[in-house]
């Protein structure tokens, strides 16, 4: 052996090991006072309006109230971002999916019981159903009812924890009612969806990553989530089916927020914010933001067609806590269709 | 030569106490003695942050997982989905540790009796999926099997993905396991044999084989241990699909995402038995190889 | 004296040439190049800018250098902890006898066959604000683990805890007692035994324990990802890092950190294959 080698390698290791050692101890330092009074205002949201909520923060630092606050953003599965904050995670603002994922805040005291006392019954953000499909839609997917076809894959996310999977298949469903079907048949069309399901995603994002990566010829989806991917250059296309379903995203400030939550939250909802949301894909939830050219949409200076039949969760499906019972409860009609889809 | 046994990460695969090395430290060393009074306020101190750190918080899951009665754990246990993806994990690890064993011991062989420019390059990729985080672990698979394929393969959201990436992460384990006995295993025996007639199957048979097989055993198990409980590499891609490409880990997280932790922590305790039977397997292989060496 | 017994003879049927091409290719296509790729999507994204500008930038955007010290702050404490829990159980287990021993060595190595996941959902059932057993109590006294930093260096610690013990052991078993017990018999007490004879003797062991926990401390996502905010500028760490921005439709920054991550363990499996002293091993 080479003992002969051995203070060259000791002082080497030494070397290393010291460095690494003051390094780890200086970062440990530098960053153990970070923690100073301006902290960050928390938004915590569901997965997809990252780009979005970015865009009107830098809009709201330019004003005289949010001058000098910062954001530290958090998104994920609709479902999951409600329990963290449930289970302690920090949040001044949340933006979620659904109605429910606020309750549960409400519940838990962390959201005010009158958080939708507001002019907009505390929704920021719309959208619609679409059935997203590669670049000049080789499979010719045009609507609801090619999606029971033997060629197609689908890619839509898991209602355990997404909230677009619970949008996604009630807009399925409410198709299948609207075109003249007992709910028995629409039961049958949902399981048949179902059976055709390549991937059930962990949350909206996370099924168009899969989508991304090959998995699948259709994606149910967001529209703002189909338009902010061909935004950011990916070959896709996107159908807005003749009938689907008004997407509502509810946002809040919780009850022991930053002092800049409430201006935030005003400002989202104020033309300026909406804009914002609207360049990125989302639909207005106020009157008067028109004209804008939305870059991605299938038409950029009307981004936002009207479909010839838009159901809404309070109108055609008698609100949340009713949905919630019928559909996506423990033992409730999709669970049931699920497992009957898999013993196919 | 060196023997960089990272696998010294291995349970019982210690450079010196690894199963059928060669058995220098397994002898009881002299003045092991009952304990001072300093050493049992020592023992107290590490046994206390030991327990708050690993064995509190893993008696919660098994606590949570029973708390509803025997009855109510069987239930998530015997879910369609559940039941699948403990069963394709299961499965796949046990795949992926026969493959292990064949190409494992290939490669420590190739490492120890052939010489070529560039081996010592080959012992540090050997230990790379060791030490590279997992979830880049996934990111690096998905560069050369992923949808944008430079040789146009693509196996995310398929079984095959799963068990790419379950080969990756455990690739070290049997390698390190065997290599260093067989450094230690004596080629004159082997040229002996074979002066007196022996075929290289015979003397693979009896002679290399058997003299392998409990590092061969213990390196198994690792990698089979380790397969059943990978996650941050199946992330990105595995297809997560329950029934299909769901696996076990990826369902406990799916079980937490949904707020069910009761179930997640059912699937837990099923991945710690497993676990545990292997460590104890392990345990009572390395000490009976040490008891003949 | 180990490598006269080695024995690497020169005899090469074709049988060893098959063998290697096979090793060689296997190790390319599972390792080697997926690895390799990774330094070219980092530097030469598809359709981003390519070039070691726009690298340089993407790691030095504020929620990246974040991350990065969020990570080097708990893997700085993870590794402290087990160095010291490491040492001290080493020297318990090899140079004591006491009831429970030969449990307790195979229960060090439990750490390293739990799953990740497994790991950060046994310490939320444990310690989270909300549902842990220890809860209400770290509540009244005002700390939070679950969801803070101390919760990510306890999931780093639980993962990388056999690591030092692993490798002290061995060493310790080898040396024996001889060395301690002459210098007791000389008059030194316990504390100058431990750092003037037995420290010394492991100090290589300590030092790649250190080296493996470090790098293993700097990749944990699993259980980090459960008990972790994973906010940005909150708790989001390199690895997580690089899921939520692969996620973000910013692969090129995604892949940017897991280059840098690649080069970290590769640096620390360097330092422990090429400079491990022979000395101690032979």
């Amino acid at each position: 052996m080479s003992p002969h080698r051995t203070p060259r390698r000791t002082l080497l290791v030494g070397t290393l090991a010291t460095s690494l050692a003051v390094t780890l101890a200086s970062c440990a330092s530098a960053s153990g006072g970070g923690e100073g009074d301006d902290r960050p205002l928390y938004v915590v949201g569901f997965a997809v309006p990252e780009a979005a909520n970015e865009a009107i923060e830098a809009k709201f630092v330019e004003t005289p109230e949010g001058e000098g606050v910062t954001f530290s953003g958090s998104y994920g599965a609709s479902g999951d971002q409600s329990r963290k904050v449930v289970d302690g995670a920090d949040a001044d603002y949340v933006h979620f999916s659904l109605e429910g994922d606020v309750t549960r805040l409400v519940e838990a005291g962390i959201v005010a019981e009158d958080w939708n006392q507001n002019e907009t019954q505390g929704i920021v953000s719309d959208s619609v159903v679409v059935l997203v499909v590669p670049e000049g839609n080789p499979d010719d997917i045009q609507g609801w009812d090619d999606l029971t076809r033997d060629d197609v894959d689908i890619i839509t996310p898991d209602p355990d924890s997404s909230g677009s999977a619970r949008w996604n298949i009630l807009g399925a469903y409410g198709h299948a009612i609207a075109a003249g079907g007992s709910e028995e048949e629409a039961a049958a069309y949902l399981t048949d969806v179902f059976a055709n399901v390549a991937q059930w995603a962990g949350s909206g994002r996370e099924a168009t990553e899969a989508f991304d990566q090959g998995i699948g010829n259709v994606l149910i989806s967001y529209e703002n989530e189909a338009i902010l991917a061909r935004q950011e250059g990916k070959p896709y296309d996107y159908v807005v089916p003749d009938t689907t379903l008004l997407i509502e995203n509810p946002g809040a400030v919780t009850v022991d927020a930053h002092p800049a939550a409430q201006d935030w939250l005003d400002f989202v909802l104020s033309e300026e914010g909406q804009t914002e949301f609207v360049r990125k894909g989302f639909r207005p939830v106020i009157d008067g933001v028109e004209g804008i050219e939305v870059e991605g949409a299938n038409d950029p200076s009307d981004p936002f067609p009207t479909p010839e039949n838009l159901l809404t969760i309070a109108d055609d499906f008698g609100g949340w806590s009713a949905v919630n019972e019928k559909f996506f409860a423990d033992g409730a009609l999709v669970q049931q269709l699920r497992e009957a889809a898999s013993q196919r | 030569m060196s023997t960089p046994t990272l696998a010294a990460t291995a349970p019982g695969s210690g450079p010196a106490g690894g199963p059928g090395a060669p058995q220098r430290g397994r002898r009881r060393p002299r003045g092991v003695e009952a304990l001072t009074p300093a050493a049992g306020l020592g023992l107290g101190v590490a046994m206390l942050w030991f327990s708050l750190l690993v064995l509190l918080p893993l008696t919660a899951v098994v606590v949570t997982a029973l708390e509803g009665g025997w009855g109510t754990f069987v239930d998530v246990v015997a879910e369609p989905d559940t039941r699948a993806a403990l069963l394709l994990t299961i499965t796949e690890a046990l795949g992926v540790a026969v493959v292990n064993v064949v190409v494992g011991t290939v490669i420590a062989w190739v490492l120890v009796r052939d010489d070529f420019p560039g081996k010592r390059v080959l012992e540090v990729v050997i230990d790379v999926p060791f030490a590279l985080p997992t979830i880049v672990a996934g990111l690096v698979l998905l560069s050369l099997y992923g949808p944008r394929s430079p040789i146009g393969v693509n196996v995310v959201g398929t079984r095959e993905g799963i068990f790419l990436a379950l080969l990756f992460v455990t690739l070290p384990f049997v390698v390190r396991t065997v290599q260093p006995v067989l450094i230690e295993l004596d080629a004159d025996v082997e040229e002996a044999a074979a002066s007196l007639g022996a075929s290289p199957a015979t003397i693979l048979r009896r002679i290399v084989l058997p003299s392998l097989a409990p590092a061969i055993t213990a390196g198994a198990s690792l990698a089979f241990a380790r397969a059943i409980s990978e996650f941050g590499s199946l992330v990105l891609i595995a297809g997560n699909v329950p029934g299909e490409t769901e696996v076990a880990s990826l369902r406990i997280l799916k079980f937490i995402e949904g707020d069910r932790y009761a179930s997640a922590a059912a699937v837990a305790f099923i991945l710690l038995l497993v676990s545990a039977l292997v460590i104890a397997t392990l345990d009572v292989v390395s000490r009976r190889v040490a008891r003949r060496g | 004296m180990a490598e006269s017994t080695l024995t690497r003879r020169g005899r090469r049927g074709p049988l060893t040439y098959v063998l290697r091409v096979l090793v060689l290719v296997y190790l390319l296509l599972l390792v080697a190049w997926p690895v390799s790729l990774i330094a070219q999507r980092a530097l030469l994204p598809v359709d981003d800018p390519g070039g070691l500008g726009p690298f340089l930038e993407r790691l030095t955007e504020p929620s990246t250098v974040y991350a990065f010290n969020l990570t080097l702050t708990v893997a700085f404490w993870a590794v402290l902890a087990n160095t010291v829990f490491g040492v001290s159980i080493s020297l318990l287990l090899v140079r004591y006898r006491f009831w429970g021993r030969r449990a307790l060595s195979v229960l060090v190595d439990l750490p390293l066959s739990v799953s990740p996941v497994v790991v950060g959902l046994a310490l939320v059932l444990a310690y989270s604000s909300t549902r842990g057993w220890f809860g209400d109590a770290l509540g009244s006294v005002g700390v939070q683990v679950v969801f803070s930093t101390p919760g990510l260096v306890l999931a780093t610690a639980f993962v990388s805890l056999p690591l030092v013990v692993r490798e002290v052991v061995p060493v310790l078993e080898e040396i024996g007692t001889d060395a301690e017990q002459a210098a007791r018999s000389l008059g030194a007490n316990g504390r100058q035994t431990f750092w003037r004879i037995t420290l010394p003797s492991i100090k290589w062991a300590v030092l790649y324990g250190v080296v493996l926990t470090a790098a293993r401390s700097l990749g944990e996502f699993g259980a980090v990802k459960i008990v972790s905010q994973g906010a940005e500028f909150n708790g989001e760490t390199a690895t997580l890092l690089v899921q939520n921005e692969y996620g973000a439709f910013n692969e090129p920054a995604a892949y940017a950190v897991a280059l840098v991550l690649v080069l970290i363990s590769i640096i620390a499996l360097v330092v422990v294959t090429y400079l491990r002293p022979k000395e101690d091993r032979a």
